[in-house]
């Protein structure tokens, strides 16, 4: 069930389409349901595709193509590392080796109190601040180094 | 159209002054949204014309773009019912061309849009840059939103679009916010909705976003996603002008270019022309990334030299020799330090140097830069991001990283650099988007211009630049134990620890 939440933003952004139009708010809603709930379920998909009239299996060709929708348990803190040519210049592999050590964790997995998961990002658009990563897709930090590294995970309870 | 009474580097001169008169030139502007603060002074020697709000209190709000003049145009345009081809001559006569990569005049596109339709006519701003070392459109957004709402008020007005939306990458989610308060901003100042200035010209725009994929920078993807579909781009034609957003006529253009037009309106086109040079006018935001001192954006005039604008970032860092440079993000060739070292930044200089403008996303790379690692790393952005559609681009993209990554793991062969050159002469021009073409011209351009460097990888096993100087750089890790074995192995990319700080690679099963 899509809480009453979810339910007020997504019909906020149906409002942007033309009436016929729902499906067009399927990119937010996945992201808002994402949001609450940490990850998309196949359950959530399917939720989010009756809410908004369209063939389920459309909703999960767009959750499964955008890189940013996770479908499986990504833990509390989903920590998205850019690696790309800007950031991999201005060392991100430092900031790699030390996440990795400090946590305990490669690519794509969850540390065992669930609490972070590290993935590979690809270019964020803010190369300005690299090295840089994203907590929970929506929350760039920009200019890392091992020690700001370790005030943000810090930061994070 | 008045002659320009303030060029845009005059009132950065003159803020700098006022600031000084103040006595407090060291004062830094604290820019909303972002909690980053910078002088004045750094702001010397650019042309502020697309971020001219930089040089007030809260760049982002709508106090500082009014006093800057903003709005003031579209509000003219719509009470003086200014003619649509008379608004569409003064942005040919401006010589702005397409600020997302292309460089396709954007006067002439805009005669594009049928005058008369039945129906909704759409407008889109495409804001989601996503090609390595770019990230211009992210500082209008969040230090000038405003003038881009103008600017899409305007083409809006002369294109006869009801509705008009901004897709915006998904990963700069904080500059996102920022432009929906905008908007609402707009709106509650009536600047957005329903019959505006009090005629019947109404425009609704609205914010949307993408959630990290490249390949929705291609205007027929990005269409698709507006649709909440997958992002394929689309055989073109039919092009967007006739058949876009639902169907309906819908016009595609990059922030950048929609928010030169209140500027061009404010001042005429000659003017804005007259900052450039022939064949590229007005100023050029350039994202300069990589190995300088001060990586950043810098609103130049068209034609300003390598040299300067490599100079306002602060020159090469640790004050290391350059090697060379991508001036427009990866889709542009590769140069050298000695292609680029005369050329001027603009679409006929870098054309005459043997590269293009692109986006204006140059990345810098100094002596220690190992190029074949670094195309390495290009090479599996291509193939991560490929959308699958078309068998070149997809298997093509795949071959290409997979031939790169066995240089790299010392099991190369010098057959594979003529093997990695046919298989991108293979995907190049054989695909429905320019993605294609994108993903090929890294390993062309590498190959042609550092040969040497990697022959040598493929003779030695080895980088040919210093193990000292690697380490010195600290890129000497970059994904060296990592491999992705099998032609098979489209999966994802699956490390695992080895108990180690380094990270390896184990294929996956």
């Amino acid at each position: 069930m899509l809480s009453a939440e979810s339910i007020k933003k997504i019909d906020y952004e149906i409002t942007k389409y033309p009436a016929d139009q729902r499906q067009s708010a399927v990119m937010a809603a996945l992201r808002i349901v994402q949001t609450e709930r940490g990850w998309l379920s196949q359950e959530c998909i399917s939720e989010v595709a009756a809410y908004l009239r369209m063939p389920e299996i459309a909703a999960m060709e767009v959750a499964t193509f955008y890189n940013m929708y996770d479908l499986e348990n990504v833990g509390r803190y989903k920590i998205t590392i850019c690696t790309n040519i800007s950031c991999m210049l201005r060392d991100s592999d430092a900031i790699v080796n030390h996440l990795q050590a400090k946590l305990g964790v490669g690519f794509n997995q969850v540390t065992e109190d669930g609490k972070f998961c590290l993935k590979e990002g690809e270019c964020m658009g803010a190369c300005s601040g690299a090295p840089l990563m994203t907590v929970n897709n929506h929350v760039m930090h920009e200019f890392l180094t091992p020690e700001r590294v370790d005030v943000i995970l810090e930061s994070l309870k | 159209m008045a002659t320009p009474t303030k060029t845009p580097e005059k009132v950065v001169k003159k803020a700098i002054k006022q600031k000084a008169s103040k006595e407090q030139p060291q004062t830094p502007i604290t820019i909303r949204s972002t909690g980053r603060a910078f002088s004045l002074e750094s702001l010397a020697g650019q042309t502020l014309l697309t971020l001219r709000t930089l040089t007030e209190e809260n760049p982002a709000s709508l106090a500082a773009y009014e006093k800057v003049g903003g709005y003031v145009q579209i509000k003219k345009i719509v009470t003086e019912k200014t003619k649509a081809v008379d608004i569409i001559n003064q942005v040919k006569l401006s010589n702005l061309r397409g600020r997302g990569g292309a460089g396709f005049p954007t006067g002439l596109k805009w005669s594009f849009m049928p005058r008369y339709f039945d129906g909704t006519k759409y407008l889109v701003c495409n804001s989601d840059e996503g090609e390595p070392g770019t990230f211009k459109d992210r500082d209008i957004l969040r230090y000038n939103p405003h003038q881009l709402i103008e600017g899409m008020l305007i083409a809006a007005y002369t294109l006869g679009a009801r509705v008009g939306y901004n897709y915006i990458h998904g990963e700069i989610w904080q500059d996102y916010e920022t432009f929906e308060a905008a908007l609402h901003e707009a709106k509650a100042a009536g600047y957005l909705g329903e019959n505006l200035f009090g005629t019947n010209f109404s425009f609704d725009l609205y914010a949307v976003h993408g959630y990290g994929a490249y390949i929705c920078g291609e205007e027929t993807a990005l269409i698709e996603s507006i649709e909440g579909k997958k992002g394929q781009p689309r055989f073109k034609p039919p092009f967007p002008a006739s058949y876009g957003v639902f169907g309906k006529p819908t016009n595609v253009n990059n922030t950048e270019s929609y928010a030169s037009i209140p500027w061009i309106m404010q001042h005429g086109g000659q003017a804005f022309a007259e900052l450039g040079v022939p064949n590229s006018g007005g100023t050029k935001l350039f994202s300069v990334s990589g190995h300088v001192e001060k990586p950043g954006n810098f609103e130049v005039k068209m034609g300003t030299t390598f040299t300067d604008l490599l100079n306002m970032a602060g020159g090469v860092w640790k004050g290391r020799k350059l090697k060379a440079v991508i001036p427009g993000g990866p889709s542009t060739a590769v140069m050298t330090a000695e292609m680029i070292q005369n050329a001027t930044m603009d679409y006929d200089g870098l054309s005459k140097a043997g590269s293009s403008l692109g986006a204006g996303s140059m990345i810098v790379m100094d002596e220690t830069t190992c190029m074949v690692k670094t195309l390495k790393r290009l090479s599996y952005f291509f193939y991560e991001e490929s959308c699958g559609q078309c068998t070149p681009c997809r298997e093509g993209t795949g071959w290409v990283y997979r031939v790169i990554s066995r240089i790299v793991d010392g099991n190369g062969k010098l057959e594979d650099l003529d093997l990695l050159t046919d298989v991108s002469n293979n995907i190049s021009g054989r695909t429905i988007c320019a993605l294609g073409d994108a993903a090929a011209t890294p390993v062309l351009s590498f190959i042609k211009h550092f040969r040497p460097e990697f022959e040598y990888y493929i003779l030695h096993g080895k980088s040919m630049i210093e193990q000292d100087s690697l380490q010195v750089s600290g890129i000497e890790n970059t994904m060296v134990n990592e491999h992705v074995s099998g032609v098979s192995a489209l999966s994802e990319r699956i490390y695992v620890k080895d108990g180690s700080d380094k990270y390896g690679a184990e294929p996956n099963g």
